[in-house]
């Protein structure tokens, strides 16, 4: 289609069906949550349905653009906890969240990384989120790759929604943002430092 | 600067790898030493996922113990499952009728074969052989799918139970497994070849880790390293159980006991697993999958509505579980990677006093500073690969 | 396994070469098993491992119960394995818990058996078992820093109960 064939309605409407606008942080988010870097990172028994039982044939993690696991957290967004995490592994897990750029999310997958599943003793942490924000949980024990699969739409679908991290918000963490060179800092949501008090009475009592 | 113009080839540095590592299986970590490229020492530090699961196992009424047990090495679920059944019928001297000891069979070597899948497809990947990991994932995805038929869960099936298993295969097991069964030889001469001529599989596998086969005896080593090294010790043929005895099969033995032999050791016993699993198909005897025993067994669904006495036999094994007489036993299996053992003493309550695993992963480790020591890292990756640990075994 | 008269002569043979080194014997559940005097346990498993016409050597399992009530209060339970007769045996030595004063002690077999020497750290590391002359007796599953036996029967289970608190706000 040469400049100029199209004059008028005509290219009105050529112009219409072929083209989309939005604004640019649609757009990157919708780029983000296609392209994401999972962690090579297993714990337990899950480690061999999520990160390697899902990219083989069957379940095939290519089709939602997850399949280039990245071996180093510096190059990875997006970490699954799969597997129960001990009292000696909980500080190591949160390193790896830590070295992790941002934006970046967290699949808590199987009952055991959620809240301690099956094993309540002195050994394994309750549940992840006492020590890392989790973006995501997947029940199962252990979850089937398409529990996982669906996990993962679920979470391409947060990530499209939302501009910002998410958990900064449900976690009272705004300003604690690590840029390269100084970017942006986050205010505190009122609404949110509210519920997070709210919860934290609820637990206390 | 009298010190840079000394000899400096001599220098040893200290390498921390993992307890994040794609390499390590899991989340081992292994404190070495490094002389340039050679390892000179090391030490493996493990309990990063210690889930302290023979502590809840004794919190827990013995029919509760089983998922536990399970999830101690979650490649091999099935044999953590036996082993754990096997010592508490030993315990409380049930007989498990012959169609149970025939179906465990067959799930114990379709797990085999599964876990040694694991094993080929993570370790030809840490070699680079990308490829592997696919086919070998494809297989499994077949075993799983068979144990999904039958047990309703991809891992961690709980099939087994005291007194024989939870429930009869359903129909058309047979055909799948059947056809299975003979399309896994074919398979494996596919890995054969993809493999076996592989010069850069060949050059990183062969004469690589050796360890003496005294020494790997020393150490307590079993399964397929042992046999590797040419000891032809297997459980199986040694304390029979199960439908063993009236089996053909062979052990598949190595000659120098490097990673090669390791690796067609392996593969062999798949082949072999294969053929077990066709024999028990063909022998399989009718009968009832689990022992008569109420006092052990849980009373079939259909009787709960009609028998007064079968519901409560049902309620008080849920609620309460069954006692078990004082008493202690020690039951060895053969598991995948060696032989797993399971002590269990019980204090006549309901639930045991002590449940511990001698697991094959964490004895084996121990032989590998010696398979490692004075090896490229490179190798030591290998040999680590070819030890197969299996870190939740490990830890428990 | 030995059979219950075997026991007793393996038993009687023993005696004649280290008298007073087996307390007791039990055959129970098809297993035989020797009850020891913690004091010589690495000459009996020296015996065993050997003899000629024992030759029990392969250490498959070495473990520790912990039967509470009962005194002495932990087993070191030695697992051997006869590869030539293709028989088990059990090893047991029995532990008094010392309290507050320390921690009990035995003699470590890794000179024996080097594959006791994570076996007995895990031992150590779970019930504070000192095994003396050990190479490296230090906790091996748990963290460094941890505090306590934790599969001593005596230590809780852990862990902590669940709590439904959106139920609790939702319905009071």
């Amino acid at each position: 289609m040469l400049r100029g064939d199209l004059e008028g309605e005509d290219l009105e409407r050529y112009v219409e069906e072929r083209v989309v606008t939005t604004t640019f942080e649609k757009m990157q988010n919708w780029a983000r949550s296609n392209s994401i870097f999972p962690l090579t990172f297993g714990l337990a028994c899950c480690a061999i349905e999520a990160p390697i039982s899902i990219v083989t044939a069957r379940y095939d993690l290519a089709r939602f653009g997850a399949e280039a696991l990245r071996a180093s957290p510096r190059q990875a967004d997006m970490i699954i906890l799969s597997g129960r995490v001990s009292i000696k592994m909980a500080p190591v897990v949160r390193r790896l969240y830590d070295q992790m750029l941002e934006p970046k999310w967290a699949v808590s997958m199987g009952a055991c990384s959620s809240s301690g599943g099956m094993f309540s003793n002195y050994a394994v942490v309750q549940g992840a989120d006492k020590f890392m924000p989790i973006d995501l949980h997947i029940p199962g024990c252990p979850p089937r790759p398409e529990a996982v699969l669906y996990g993962f739409t679920k979470l391409q679908r947060k990530i499209q929604g939302n501009a910002d991290q998410g958990w900064r918000a449900r976690y009272n963490a705004a300003g604690t943002e690590e840029w390269a060179r100084g970017g942006p800092r986050s205010e505190p949501n009122p609404e949110a430092t509210a519920a997070y008090e709210e919860a934290r009475e609820l637990a206390r009592a | 600067m009298a010190e840079l113009t000394e000899d400096r080839s001599k220098e040893v540095m200290t390498v921390n790898i993992g307890p994040h590592h794609p390499a390590t299986h899991g989340v081992l970590r292994l404190i070495v030493d490094l002389e340039g490229e050679v390892v000179r020492e090391l030490k493996p530090v493990i309990g990063y996922v210690h889930t302290g699961i023979e502590k809840s196992c004794e919190d827990k009424s013995y029919w509760k113990v089983i998922p536990f047990v399970e999830r101690m090495d979650y490649v091999s679920y099935f044999f953590q499952m036996e082993a754990f059944c096997g010592a508490v019928e030993r315990l409380v001297d049930l007989e498990i009728p012959p169609r149970a000891k025939y179906l465990r069979t067959i799930f114990l070597e379709l797990n085999r074969i599964h876990s040694h899948l694991v094993w080929l497809g993570t370790t030809a990947l840490d070699l680079g052989a990308i490829s592997m990991l696919w086919y070998c994932f494809r297989e499994r995805d077949k075993i799983l799918d068979l144990f999904e038929m039958a047990t309703g869960q991809r891992m961690h099936t709980r099939y087994f139970q005291v007194g024989g298993v939870i429930e009869d295969i359903p129909l058309g097991f047979e055909q799948k497994c059947r056809s299975f069964v003979e399309e896994m030889p074919i398979r494996v001469g596919q890995y054969e070849a993809l493999l076996d001529r592989n010069e850069v599989f060949l050059q990183r596998t062969k004469g690589v880790g050796i360890v003496s086969r005294e020494r790997l005896l020393e150490l307590g080593v079993t399964g397929p390293l042992l046999r590797a090294a040419g000891e032809p010790w297997d459980l199986r043929k040694a304390f029979p159980t199960l439908a063993y005895p009236k089996l053909d099969f062979k052990i598949p033995v190595g000659t120098v006991g490097d990673n090669y032999d390791r690796y067609r050791v392996r593969v062999a016993e798949m082949v072999e697993s294969a053929r077990i699993v066709g024999q028990c198909l063909d022998a399989l005897p009718e009968g009832p999958f689990i022992a008569e025993d109420r006092k052990y067994v849980l009373p079939p669904r259909s009787e709960l509505s009609t028998s007064m006495e079968s519901l409560i036999h049902h309620f008080k094994l849920v609620t309460e579980g069954y006692r078990v007489g004082p008493g202690e036993v020690y039951y060895g299996i053969e598991g995948p990677r060696g032989e797993l053992g399971c002590f269990v003493l019980a204090d006549g309550s309901s639930k045991p006093a002590r449940v511990h695993f001698r697991d094959p992963s964490f004895v084996n480790l121990q032989a590998f500073r010696e398979m490692a020591l004075d090896s490229y890292v490179a190798d030591m990756i290998c040999s680590l690969g070819m030890l197969d640990p299996i870190l939740g075994g490990v830890d428990r | 396994m030995p059979d219950a008269p075997g026991l007793e002569l393996l038993r009687g043979e023993i005696e004649r070469d280290r008298p007073g080194a087996v307390l007791a014997t039990s055959f129970d559940r098809h297993q035989a098993a020797l009850i020891v005097d913690p004091d010589q346990i690495l000459d009996v498993l020296r015996w065993l491992r050997d003899t000629e016409g024992q030759a029990y050597k392969f250490l498959s399992s070495l473990h520790v119960a912990d039967y509470l009530p009962a005194e002495p209060r932990f087993g070191v339970h030695y697992e051997l394995l006869n590869r030539d007769r293709v028989e088990r045996i059990r090893v047991k030595a029995m532990l008094a818990d010392p309290g507050e004063d320390g921690l009990p002690e035995i003699d470590s077999c890794v000179s024996l058996f080097p594959t006791a020497e994570f076996q007995e750290r895990e031992a150590y590391d779970f019930f504070g078992i000192v095994f003396r002359g050990h190479p490296d007796m230090t906790r091996i599953l748990l963290p460094d820093d941890y505090v306590g036996w934790p599969q001593r029967r005596d230590f809780p289970v852990g862990g902590e109960p669940v709590t439904f608190t959106y139920n609790e706000r939702r319905y009071g």
